[in-house]
C-alpha cells in the first residue's frame, strides 16, 4: 500500500513547522522514494547584489545565512579579490582564519545538538547547546555580535584582535576543547549511539561524486575535499592542521567527522593566536578600485564548499553574482541515501546533511492523491525517538 | 596527475572547438565553446578526468546568454569553466543532468530564473519561484529591474 | 479580560519562520539553552499555533510562504500577540525589494510587539516578550 507522507520538521528546529518539506512516499515502516520542494527562503540575493556596491555586498551575502555567517563573506571577498588580484596583508589572514574557524566550531556543536534531539537524547542537546555559549561570547568580544560578524571586507578584515583579548580567547577555547572532547568521547563510547546510527542512510562514495557532495557529507564517504587545502586562502596553508575523512558514509560517519574537525579547529586557532602575537601590521590593503572582469572565489563552511562567482564592468558595481551554497548539493543525495531506510530513521538521515535551508531554501509538499496529511514532523521525531529507546531497552539501559 | 596534464588533455580533446580561451593560471582557467559541444565536453570532464561539478551559473549579457559550467580539479587546485553564449531568441541548450545528476536543480533554477530551456531535462519543474509566480517573467533577467 | 489575566503567569509562543536567514530563529532557540531559560519566565515553546498565545515571528515573508502564514495567523486562538522579531520581521531588512518578498509582517498581520535587531540578542527576545505581558 502506497501512502504519501509530508515532514515538516519542528518546532525545536530552526525551520518552521507548518510547511511540508519533504514527500516521502511509505510502503508500511519503510521509504519508497523522496521528493524535496523549496522555495520558501528565497529572498532573491543574487538579484539584490546587482545594485549594491562591492563593499554593500559582503553585508548583503552574510546574511544569507545565519549559522555559515562568515563563510559567504569570506567566499565573497576571496572572489572579489581573485577578481582584482588583491593580496591581503598576512594578519588579516589570520584573522580571517580565526573567524571562519570559530564558526566551523559553534555551528558543529549546534548540529551535534539538534542531532541529539532528533534521536531523543535531549538532555545532550541542552548540554552542547550550553557549551556553545562560550564560543558565541568569544564571538562577541572579538568581533562585536554574537552572530553576523561585520569582519571581511575584500582587501582584508575590518577589525583587529587585540593582545589584551587574547587571553580571554585561550581561556574560552581550552574550556570549549574540554567539553567537546567529553562529548566525543561519550559519543564514540555509546553502544546505544552505535546501534542507532551505523549503517543508517549510507552514501556510497559513488553517489556521492555522482551528486557532487561536498563538505562533512563527502568526507564522511572517504572522498578527502576541502578547500582549506586543496585552494588554499586566508592563514590555511600557514598552519598545521589535518582533513579528516571517515570511510563508511554513514550518520555515524557524517557525526564522527563533525565532531573531530572541532579539534582541528581549535588547533588551526590556537597557531593563529599564536602567530598574531608576532605579525603586526595592516589589516586590511587598500581598494581603490575593481577592473572589468571575473572572479571565483570559495570557502569551506561548516557545510562545506560555498563558491562565489562575481563578474564586474569596471563599475562600483557588480553585474553578476553567482552563490552556491554547499547545502545546494548536499540536499539532493537524499535521493540516494534516504530511500529503502525505515520511516524513524528518516529524521536523522535528512539531519545528518546539515541542512542549512535558509542557504539553499525551504522544502514542501503536498499529497496530491488523498489531500491527507498522515505523519507530520512531531510524529517522525516521535518514531526516531522511539526507536531509540527500543535499542536502550534491548541494551538493558535507561534512556538518557 | 601532474599539475600541467588536464589543462593540456583539454586542449588537446577539443582542439579548434574552443572559441575563447582565458586563464589566470594556475588556478582558473575559462574557455568558450559552441554550444553543441557542451554535453561531450562535460562528459570529458566530468567522467574521463574525474573533475568535480560545482555548479552552473546563468549572465544574462547585452550580446548573449551565457551559461558558465564551473569544474573544479580539487588535487590540482584548478578550476575550469566552460562557457556557452545562447542567442536572446533562442536561450536553449542540451542539459547535462542526465550525465551529471549533481546538475538536476541548478538547472531547473536557471530556466524559472533567466528563462533558459534545457532540452532533455529529467526533471524540468520549478524549484524556487512560487507556483503563482507569473509565466515568462524572468526574475534575474536584465531588463527586469528590483522592485518590479 | 479574564483570559489576558491568564496570560499574564505563563505566556506559550509559537515560532514561526516565514523565509529568513535563520539566525533569528537559533537565538530565539537558545532562549530555551540553559543560559537563558526561556522556561523558568514560564514562556513555553509549543509545537501547535492552537495552544499558542504569542506567535515569534522571523524573517520577511517569501511569496511561498505567504499562504501559510496567513493560516496560521487565522487558526491562532483568540488573542492574537505577534511579536516580529529581527529587522526582516520588523521592516524586510535589506530585503525589502527584492522580488520574491511580501512582507514585512505588518503588511500581512497586525503586529504587537517590534524586537528588532539583526539578529537580537536572547536577551532582547525575553524583554520583548516580557514587555508585552506586563502591558496586557
Amino acid at each position: 500500500m502506497n501512502r504519501k507522507t509530508i515532514i515538516p520538521i519542528g518546532p525545536y528546529h530552526p525551520l518552521q513547522e507548518e510547511p511540508e518539506f519533504f514527500e516521502l512516499e511509505v510502503e508500511g515502516e519503510k521509504v519508497i522514494d523522496i521528493n524535496v520542494h523549496i522555495g520558501y527562503n528565497h529572498r532573491s540575493i543574487e538579484k539584490i547584489a546587482e545594485s549594491k556596491t562591492f563593499d554593500q555586498m559582503v553585508f548583503l551575502v552574510e546574511r544569507i545565512c545565519g549559522i555559515c555567517s562568515t563563510s559567504h563573506p569570506i567566499a565573497n571577498c576571496n572572489a572579489v579579490e581573485d577578481l582584482a588580484g588583491i593580496e591581503i596583508p598576512e594578519r588579516a589572514r589570520y584573522i580571517r582564519s580565526i573567524v571562519g574557524e570559530l564558526e566551523r566550531l559553534h555551528s558543529h556543536l549546534l548540529w551535534a545538538g539538534l542531532a541529539g534531539h532528533f534521536i531523543g537524547y535531549n538532555t545532550l542537546w541542552m548540554w552542547i547547546w550550553k557549551y556553545r555559549e562560550p564560543i558565541l561570547e568569544i564571538f562577541e568580544a572579538v568581533t562585536g555580535n554574537r552572530n553576523h560578524y561585520a569582519m571581511m571586507i575584500p582587501g582584508g578584515v575590518r577589525r583587529d584582535i587585540k593582545e589584551e583579548d587574547i587571553p580571554f580567547l585561550s581561556k574560552g577555547l581550552d574550556e570549549a576543547e574540554r567539553k567537546i572532547d567529553m562529548v566525543t568521547k561519550a559519543v564514540l563510547d555509546d553502544p546505544v549511539l552505535a546501534a542507532r546510527l551505523k549503517g543508517v542512510g549510507i552514501l556510497s562514495r559513488e553517489d556521492a561524486i555522482n551528486y557532487c557532495a561536498v563538505g562533512p557529507t563527502a568526507r564522511a564517504s572517504g572522498i578527502p575535499i576541502d578547500v582549506r587545502r586543496d585552494d588554499p586562502y586566508a592563514a590555511y596553508d600557514l598552519v598545521d592542521w589535518e582533513v579528516i575523512t571517515q570511510e563508511e558514509g554513514d550518520v555515524f560517519a557524517k557525526a564522527v567527522v563533525r565532531l573531530l574537525e572541532c579539534f582541528e579547529s581549535i588547533k588551526i586557532i590556537r597557531q593563529c593566536l599564536k602567530m598574531l602575537r608576532t605579525v603586526k601590521g595592516e589589516i586590511a590593503a587598500k581598494v581603490k578600485e575593481i577592473p572589468p572582469g571575473e572572479g571565483i572565489g570559495r570557502h569551506e563552511a561548516p557545510r562545506g564548499e560555498v563558491f562565489h562567482y562575481v563578474r564586474s564592468d569596471g563599475s562600483n558595481m557588480p553585474v553578476r553574482l553567482k552563490v552556491r551554497a554547499p547545502t545546494y548539493v548536499n540536499l539532493p543525495t537524499c535521493k540516494a541515501t534516504v530511500p529503502g531506510e525505515s520511516v524513524a530513521d528518516a529524521a536523522i538521515i535528512l539531519a545528518a546533511i546539515d541542512p542549512c535551508y535558509c542557504c539553499t531554501e525551504r522544502i514542501v509538499t503536498i499529497n496530491k492523491r488523498t489531500g491527507q496529511r498522515e505523519l507530520n514532523g512531531q510524529d517522525l521525531l516521535r518514531l526516531s525517538r522511539k526507536k531509540t529507546e527500543k535499542i536502550c531497552k534491548n541494551m538493558g539501559r535507561r534512556n538518557v | 596527475m601532474v599539475q600541467q596534464d588536464v589543462i593540456k588533455e583539454l586542449k588537446e580533446k577539443l582542439g579548434k572547438k574552443i572559441l575563447k580561451w582565458e586563464e589566470k593560471p594556475p588556478k582558473r582557467y575559462y574557455l568558450t565553446i559552441p554550444r553543441e559541444d557542451i554535453l561531450e565536453t562535460a562528459n570529458f570532464i566530468f567522467k574521463e578526468q574525474g573533475a568535480r561539478f560545482i555548479i552552473e551559473s546563468g549572465v544574462d549579457t547585452p550580446r548573449a546568454m551565457e551559461i558558465l559550467y564551473h569544474f573544479s580539479f580539487d588535487e590540482l587546485n584548478k578550476i575550469v569553466t566552460l562557457k556557452v553564449l545562447l542567442p536572446k531568441d533562442r536561450c536553449e541548450v542540451e542539459s547535462i543532468a542526465p550525465i551529471i545528476p549533481g546538475a538536476n536543480w541548478i538547472e531547473r533554477e536557471i530556466a524559472e530564473l533567466l528563462g533558459v530551456k534545457f532540452l532533455n531535462h529529467p526533471d524540468p519543474r520549478r524549484l524556487l519561484l512560487a507556483e503563482d509566480w507569473p509565466e515568462g517573467e524572468f526574475p534575474l533577467r536584465q531588463e527586469v529591474r528590483e522592485n518590479q | 479580560m479574564n483570559k489576558l489575566w491568564a496570560l499574564k503567569k505563563s505566556i506559550w509562543v509559537y515560532h514561526l519562520c516565514s523565509g529568513s536567514c535563520n539566525n533569528c530563529d537559533i537565538e530565539i532557540l537558545d532562549c530555551l539553552t540553559p543560559k537563558f531559560d526561556l522556561e523558568r519566565f514560564g514562556i513555553l515553546l509549543v509545537g501547535s499555533i492552537r495552544h499558542a498565545d504569542a506567535i515569534l515571528a522571523t524573517g520577511s515573508i517569501s511569496r511561498k510562504a505567504l499562504p501559510r502564514i496567513k493560516r496560521v495567523y487565522e487558526q491562532m486562538p483568540q488573542p492574537k500577540l505577534v511579536i516580529a522579531v529581527g529587522g526582516c520581521a520588523c521592516s524586510g531588512g535589506i530585503f525589502k525589494n527584492a522580488y520574491n518578498i511580501v512582507g514585512p509582517f505588518d503588511k500581512i498581520v497586525p503586529v504587537t510587539a517590534y524586537v528588532p535587531g539583526c539578529p537580537p540578542k536572547p536577551e532582547a527576545i525575553i524583554d520583548g516578550v516580557v514587555k508585552v505581558i506586563n502591558s496586557l
